[in-house]
């Protein structure tokens, strides 16, 4: 219903486009008056009158729909003591009711036997919120055709009356598209101070119940001694002490990073070399889109791949030359991911290198040298900075990547260096602490706030060094 | 002259390690492919076995002259049951047991849809072949192994036997599984199908597309036509190229955040995760669109300009127009990194068990990449196919995406 209304909508705002401008054609002139605007932005200004308030009232109701719907059904009327609920009893009361809604309207006959039951049980008050839920979507529905039809309509009609020969449109149409696409930008930007501010905000809320300190520095996490509380509870951050230690979790992101750049780094950087100073274009042409798809595959993926197919193979090697090495260890889903960053490194340095002019390495082949020691020690050092650009955010890449440790990582925290134990990552614990109920008022999800935020923190410094490095040392050639 | 050779010795083993560089990225590529497509493949197939169905009234509470509605609201959990005894004669109460186990548990389902078209086979017999349980049909497939001792094994020996007994007389087949294509998600694997979360992540991507394609147009036409060079606009450059680099995982903090959490919007739906989905390719969407407003030439601009049009109108009537090819190209590498994109949509609940086909972006859904994560973290063995299977059809997804972008580039995009 609401895809045809947009449809319509669609077609009434094209459909006043004509109109407008033949309004404006129409206009009878006497002497040499003329028409203020082109007669194209007649339409367009009726189009823009049309179209945006009723786009605008369409988003405010999608927005608040559940909040107009508990408006219209749990009103003062039916339940007198509504202003004394708590938000757990008005939820649970709601939820009856959404689920009365449901079967309200059905004759009693064709009602299951729990159906049935719950209609016995229920208060005569109850049973009218749920009729009054059950018409709400109705209601909801006609005021959507109100707002897409009929609201246009009037509009269009009554602003196409002021359209006369001085009426000079052309100006309001232009600033109105300008401020359409400012107010675009102005999105976009927002997105940035958004996740800046949803980060902050909760993390702050986090911060009231566990000290500083203790997250930073703390070696102990177990966050499982949050469930505990209940929302919105204060609670002595002592016993949050131990609960919420970053360190373990910081470890464990680096030791699976670092395996992660332990694979990308040489196979990177030895393809870009050969691809880019040994291939020959055919083989070039060939092999980069082929090595790029890596990169492109989705990293659940990966993740399959790491959890399913590397970790039994690394234990059972393990087992088979005596040494113990766990099923969720950082190997596993550092390898994975080490195969994913390959282009990250590859490409970029690939395209780096061959930035490096021919006369370098002409000067060098006059020298005497041969092609490999040109690349070691003319090359690759003038493309250093790029190279290491490359590196970064691959790191960067590496830190925030999520599917492939949540699959293949441990969920235990544990404090170590050895990639054959088993570790866990931030971004593992940002996904264990959102699964199940998400209450906003308590740390056990609010921490993944705060963990998102160092992890924001942290890929934003890489970036902005990586970025750096690559603008200041770039060497000039031309 | 030792030394030249060693430098040349040097030189060998350099072009090898570059090579050996290139096979290993290359090898990883292979490898993963095969192996998600030998895993895959089974998939796309269900074991049947073929049973004698009497449509028994003693068993049935309908009959042919009852109306659809009625069969359908109707059990055939009975009539299935005497399918079993029928088929197989004089079982005890375990063996029943265990024979009903190597059949689906949605057994009486497909009775019932058999019963709705052909209602004329009432009081008849009829072969009908029945699909076997997912543990059966692993064995039949052979990812399960048969010599390990019973009590690993979910199928037992007594179940082996009487396997073993119906591949002799033929009645065991294999169809192709409709069902993969056109169900929702189930907690059997046998009757799991990938079509809700096509469909979830369908909406997810259009809304999704809905929200970044104007959005990232405008405002790079903001910025690129309107604003002139200086710190804020170099500001928002960095912004957004930063953006770009921000963890997906964040961008999922977001939507929870803001979306669910300030503006009280539902969890589970392709709206939330959609718009999450939209913030992430934003940028990717931004910085491909003003580099192809930025290819076109500024003769263009001049020309209109000289003919008395005003900035908006040599912006929305030619310059936007001749770049239009180029945003698309990136607006469709954007939305199929989107469809890849797990992480976000973890974030912001569309993870959950869901049998219904969404029917629009406010029904609760799950995407395709996070349906392949559920999957995969199920215990039951079956649903190691159906993960592959998954993978084999994103990567469809994704590779018909990415080679429309290649050809749009290709064929209409405008060269200066």
């Amino acid at each position: 219903m609401v895809y045809l209304a947009l449809l319509l909508l669609f077609i009434v705002s094209y459909s006043f486009y004509y109109f407008g401008k033949n309004r404006a054609l129409k206009i009878k002139f006497t002497g040499d008056q003329k028409l203020a605007s082109l007669p194209d932005y007649y339409g367009y200004f009726l189009v823009l009158v049309v179209f945006l308030p009723s786009l605008i009232i369409w988003f405010i109701l999608l927005l608040y729909k559940s909040n107009f719907q508990e408006l219209y059904v749990m009103s003062p009327s039916l339940f007198p003591d509504i202003a004394q609920w708590s938000d757990a009893k008005f939820g649970l009361i709601m939820n009856k009711i959404s689920n009365l809604a449901l079967i309200v309207n059905i004759p009693e006959a064709d009602l299951l036997k729990g159906q049935t039951s719950l209609l016995n049980m229920s208060s005569e008050s109850e049973l009218i919120a749920a009729k009054n839920l059950a018409s709400f979507d109705n209601i909801y529905g006609w005021s959507i055709v109100i707002v897409f039809i009929l609201l246009p309509v009037i509009l269009g009609l009554s602003v196409s009356r002021l359209i006369n020969q001085k009426l000079n449109v052309q100006p309001i149409v232009e600033k109105t598209i300008i401020n359409i696409i400012r107010f675009s930008s102005i999105v976009a930007i927002l997105v940035t101070f958004g996740i800046f501010f949803s980060l902050i905000f909760e993390a702050i809320k986090f911060f009231q119940y566990v000290n500083f300190a203790d997250f930073f520095f703390n070696t102990a996490w177990n966050p499982n001694r949050a469930w505990v509380i209940s929302s919105g509870e204060t609670v002595d951050p002592e016993i949050l002490k131990d609960a919420f230690g970053w360190v373990p979790l910081l470890t464990g992101t680096l030791l699976v990073g670092s395996v992660a750049m332990f694979v990308a780094i040489p196979l990177g950087l030895a393809s870009a070399i050969y691809l880019a100073e040994y291939a020959s274009s055919k083989v070039r042409d060939i092999a980069k889109p082929i090595i790029e798809i890596l990169a492109g595959i989705p990293t659940v993926v990966y993740g399959f791949f790491a959890a399913l197919t590397l970790a039994p193979m690394l234990k059972n090697f393990g087992d088979s030359i005596g040494i113990d090495i766990s099923a969720e260890s950082a190997l596993a889903a550092g390898l994975a991911m080490g195969v994913m960053i390959i282009p990250f490194v590859s490409s970029l340095s690939d395209d780096v290198i061959r930035s490096v002019p021919n006369s370098l390495r002409d000067g060098s082949y006059a020298l005497g040298a041969t092609k490999s020691e040109t690349i070691k020690k003319v090359v690759l050092p003038a493309a250093l900075p790029g190279i290491m650009g490359s590196f970064l955010l691959a790191v960067s890449r590496a830190i925030g990547e999520t599917m492939i440790v949540v699959m293949a990582a441990s969920l235990r925290a544990n404090l170590t260096f050895n990639p054959l134990e088993p570790a866990t990552t931030i971004t593992t614990q940002i996904v264990t602490a959102l699964i199940g109920d998400v209450e906003f008022e308590n740390p056990k999800t609010l921490v993944a706030f705060a963990l998102g935020l160092s992890l924001f923190v942290m890929t934003l410094i890489l970036n902005i060094i990586a970025i750096t490095i690559v603008r200041k040392y770039r060497e000039k050639y031309d | 002259m030792t030394n030249i050779k060693k430098r040349l010795s040097a030189e060998r083993r350099f072009k090898f390690y570059g090579q050996l560089g290139v096979f290993l990225s290359l090898l990883f590529v292979t490898l993963l492919m095969l192996k998600i497509f030998t895993t895959g493949s089974g998939a796309f197939f269900r074991t049947t076995i073929e049973a004698d169905v009497f449509f028994d009234p003693n068993f049935m509470q309908v009959d042919k002259n009852s109306s659809d509605k009625e069969i359908s609201r109707a059990s055939f959990e009975a009539l299935a049951d005497s399918v079993v005894n029928y088929n197989f004669k004089d079982l005890n109460e375990d063996q029943f047991i265990k024979v009903r186990e190597m059949f689906t548990r949605r057994f009486d389902y497909q009775l019932r849809d058999y019963f709705l078209d052909n209602k004329d086979d009432y009081k008849k017999t009829v072969k009908l072949k029945i699909t076997a349980s997912s543990d059966l049909d692993q064995i039949v497939k052979g990812n399960y192994p048969r010599n390990v001792p019973e009590a690993q094994r979910k199928i037992n020996d007594y179940q082996l036997s009487i396997l073993d007994e119906l591949n002799k007389q033929e009645r065991i087949g294999s169809t192709f599984n409709f069902w993969f294509f056109t169900n929702g998600d189930s907690r059997d694997p046998e009757t799991a199908g990938i079509w809700g979360a096509i469909m979830g992540s369908f909406y997810a991507l259009m809304v999704c597309l809905a929200f970044a394609f104007p959005i990232g147009l405008f405002a790079s036409v903001y910025l690129e036509e309107y604003t002139k060079p200086g710190k804020i606009t170099d500001l928002i450059e960095v912004n957004i190229n930063n953006l770009a680099a921000v963890p997906s995982i964040v961008f999922g903090l977001l939507g929870l955040g803001m979306l669910i959490g300030v503006f009280n919007m539902p969890f589970q739906v392709p709206l939330v995760g959609g718009l999450t989905l939209g913030f992430m390719t934003l940028p990717t969407i931004i910085i491909a669109c003003r580099s192809s407003l930025r290819a076109v030439p500024p003769s263009i601009r001049h020309g209109a300009l000289a003919l008395g049009a005003t900035k908006t109108q040599t912006t929305f009537h030619h310059v936007v127009p001749l770049a239009l090819p180029g945003t698309l190209t990136g607006t469709i590498i954007g939305m199929a990194q989107a469809l890849g994109e797990t992480a976000p949509l973890l974030m912001v609940g569309m993870v959950a068990f869901v049998m219904e086909i969404p029917g629009g972006p406010l029904d609760p859904a799950t995407g395709l990449p996070s349906q392949i994560y559920l999957w995969s973290e199920s215990a039951e063995r079956g649903f190691i196919e159906k993960t592959s299977a998954g993978i084999m059809l994103l990567l469809l997804f994704l590779i018909a995406m990415n080679l429309t972008a290649v050809l749009i580039r290709r064929k209409v995009e405008v060269k200066w």
